[in-house]
């Protein structure tokens, strides 16, 4: 290894290197786009699960919603078209008849109101909840709680409002806990702000008030406007969103067939889609980045190979002044890993900087398609290592060839 | 120094080989100057670079500085072409992108000696060929003769036991063919054994002996005038 740190060593590198600068810089601009390749697709592939991440990752994912909309078929002495709501019953029959399904079942209503504090008003969404709603879709809350079992049991005049709401009613910094806003000229009491950002919200901008609450205020009596339900681990979600939906129409009289009369959305199947979108784009970087490392690979070995050929006469010159074929192998193995690191380095440097562009550039905001784009440094050191032991084996059999020639062939060589 | 008895060397051509050297016997004393002539293809490169252990014998003995050559791997030739040999060529074999300095200096490199001391050594043979103010030049920077001589420098830096040097003029014009003449001279007249091959009557004349090669073997192996004078 002490050849390694004597000065003469990198002297004969470096005067190489020079020599050869064509050579020189195809490996490089090889090796180096190999490399940036791969740290971009890996860092891009990496931002887009994040952002899928931060969307989905306070939902619960094996979610389905269920409301109403009007029957398509006539059935049992009834019209097409009728129109008919959910109520607290069809909860109660939902959570007792599929118990063991159903994890969690939160019966919601809601409507636009206008919202006045001093002298300032809006409309937002109100929404009628209970505090399962905090488990189903988790809210990350800035002040404050969410609701909880006392709010609805004693109908308290409470609620929880957006960060958006808090906004545009309080200063900056104002401690909003205990302050009453006017929700429909009633007076409620904030209690809880949630952070709106970083979150699929699919509530958009809402005061949450107690289910019980709503009920009262609004007069909703057994009525819902529609549900979510969550399913237990190792749920079928399908099966149990189809199950779900024939035991209403079943309750609600309506047509086992009726395509229409019940709308439903399921989360869990939804996200299936794009996670195996996203296992695919996975898959599809890996299969990529490493055709293009064994593609650097074949391009160290190759380019070393021609090294050698077009520098035989070199060697033989070099073997004729005593140069031993251990000295030549060195020369032109620590060649190549010379140019290969600092080519690996470059790229590595060059692919983290586009990632900082693309992260600046889509990164950022609430919307942003490619959240924190980075790369796991073992992966790229294992890949860059890879690049260089496999180029170097590669190059080890020109290298080798041209020390098993007699150094009189080597010499003739024009 | 240099004792061969009874060698034979063949290339393979196809299925058929051409039997170049057909039992060569020759013994080189330290200090002597030998001219090798013969028509071209007579086998002269093959014998100098079989002598230079940049080739092997089929059959035959060849004892090198009293060592028998046999069965050497290249390591163990490379140090021995490094400790015994220089070589001179007839396309004088520089390294391009190296100064002439550079290239004087390698076989010390590979002789282990380090980077300052090396070019001090260098530089003082540069000095001997009179090629001082040219040392940091490239050799495409030179003319033909002085290249030689810088070929010849390197030859010399590791202060071998015997110079070869296959038509060391043979590219070269009468003026530059005679200051590279003068040169071996010199350095013969230090003690240094050397081995030429040349087609030039006049070169050889120059040497102190004179052996001819046809069809791979000597016809005649005489003491030139110039040796008779002393
Ligand atoms: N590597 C080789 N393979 C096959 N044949 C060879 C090889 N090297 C030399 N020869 C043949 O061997 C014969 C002797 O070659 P050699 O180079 O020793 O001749 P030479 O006396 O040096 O001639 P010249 O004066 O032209 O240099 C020639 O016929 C040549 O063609
Ligand atoms: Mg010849």
């Amino acid at each position: 290894m002490k050849f390694l740190f004597d000065s003469d060593t990198w002297q004969e590198i470096y005067g190489s290197i020079r020599k050869n600068k064509v050579r020189t810089g195809i490996t490089i601009i090889g090796v180096l786009w190999g490399i940036f390749l791969l740290v971009v697709l890996l860092g891009a592939a990496r931002g887009l699960e994040n952002s899928f991440n931060k969307a989905f990752g306070n939902f619960a994912t094996n979610s389905v919603f269920v409301w109403t909309q009007s029957t398509d078929t006539p059935f049992k002495g009834f019209q097409k078209g009728r129109r008919f709501r959910l109520n607290m019953k069809d909860i109660q029959v939902l959570k007792s008849e599929y118990a063991d399904e159903i994890k969690l079942l939160a019966p919601r209503n809601q409507t636009m109101n206008l919202i006045v504090k001093d002298f300032k008003s809006g409309s937002f969404k109100v929404s009628g909840d209970f505090p399962v709603l905090d488990q189903i879709q988790k809210k990350k809350l800035i002040y404050g709680r969410f609701l909880n079992q006392n709010d609805i049991t004693s109908s308290a005049k409470v609620t929880v409002i957006s960060e958006d709401i808090y906004k545009q009613f309080f200063e900056k910094d104002e401690m909003p806990i205990g302050q009453n806003i006017k929700i429909n000229s009633i007076n409620y009491k904030v209690i809880g702000v949630y952070e709106a950002s970083n979150t699929a919200n699919i509530d958009g901008d809402t005061a949450y008030i107690p289910f019980s609450t709503y009920k009262k205020v609004y007069n909703t009596a057994n009525n819902i406007d529609w549900m979510m339900i969550t399913a237990n681990e190792g749920i079928d979600i399908e099966q149990m969103e189809s199950d779900v939906l024939l035991t209403l129409k079943n309750l609600h009289k309506v047509h086992p067939e009726d395509e229409r009369a019940f709308g439903s959305f399921n989360l869990g199947k939804e996200i299936a889609k794009f996670t195996g979108f996203l296992t695919g784009m996975q898959f599809l970087t890996w299969f990529v980045g490493i055709a293009t490392l064994i593609a650097g690979v074949f391009a160290i070995g190759n380019i070393l190979l021609i090294t050698v050929k077009e520098r035989t006469k070199e060697i033989g010159i070099r073997r004729a002044l005593g140069a031993t074929p251990k000295s030549i192998r060195q020369q032109i193995i620590l060649e190549s890993v010379f140019l290969t690191t600092v080519a690996g380095m470059v790229g590595i440097i060059m692919g983290a900087t586009v990632l900082m562009i693309i992260d600046t550039l889509f990164g950022q905001g609430e919307d942003a398609t490619l959240v924190n784009p980075t790369v796991n440094i073992p992966i790229i050191l294992a890949a860059f290592t890879a690049l260089v032991v496999l180029g170097t084996l590669i190059g080890l059999i020109p290298a080798h060839m041209a020390t098993v020639v007699k150094p009189i062939e080597a010499l003739r060589e024009e | 120094m240099i004792r061969i008895e009874k060698l034979h060397k063949s290339y393979p051509i196809g299925k058929d080989s051409l039997h170049v050297l057909k039992g060569i016997d020759l013994h080189i004393k330290e200090g002597e100057f030998v001219s090798i002539m013969g028509s071209s293809g007579s086998g002269k490169s093959t014998l100098l670079n079989i002598v230079g252990l940049l080739d092997i014998h089929d059959e035959g003995d060849y004892y090198l500085n009293g060592q028998l050559i046999k069965d050497l791997n290249e390591k163990k030739a490379a140090i021995l072409r490094n400790k015994f040999l220089g070589f001179v060529f007839q396309s004088f074999n520089l390294i391009s992108y190296k100064t002439a300095l550079e290239n004087v200096a390698l076989p010390l490199y590979y002789k282990g000696m380090n980077r300052k001391e090396r070019l001090k050594v260098a530089m003082d043979y540069l000095d001997k060929v009179g090629l001082k103010d040219w040392a940091s030049h490239l050799p495409n920077e030179l003319s033909g003769g002085q290249k030689q001589r810088v070929a010849i420098a390197r030859a010399l830096v590791t202060n071998p036991k015997v110079v070869l040097a296959d038509e060391p003029t043979g590219a070269l014009d009468t003026t530059t063919t005679d200051s590279v003449m003068d040169l071996l001279k010199d350095i013969n007249d230090e003690g240094m054994t050397v081995f030429v091959i040349t087609h030039e009557e006049e070169v050889a004349e120059q040497t102190k002996r004179i052996v001819r090669l046809r069809d791979g073997i000597i016809i005649s192996d005489t003491p030139t005038k110039a040796a008779k004078a002393l």
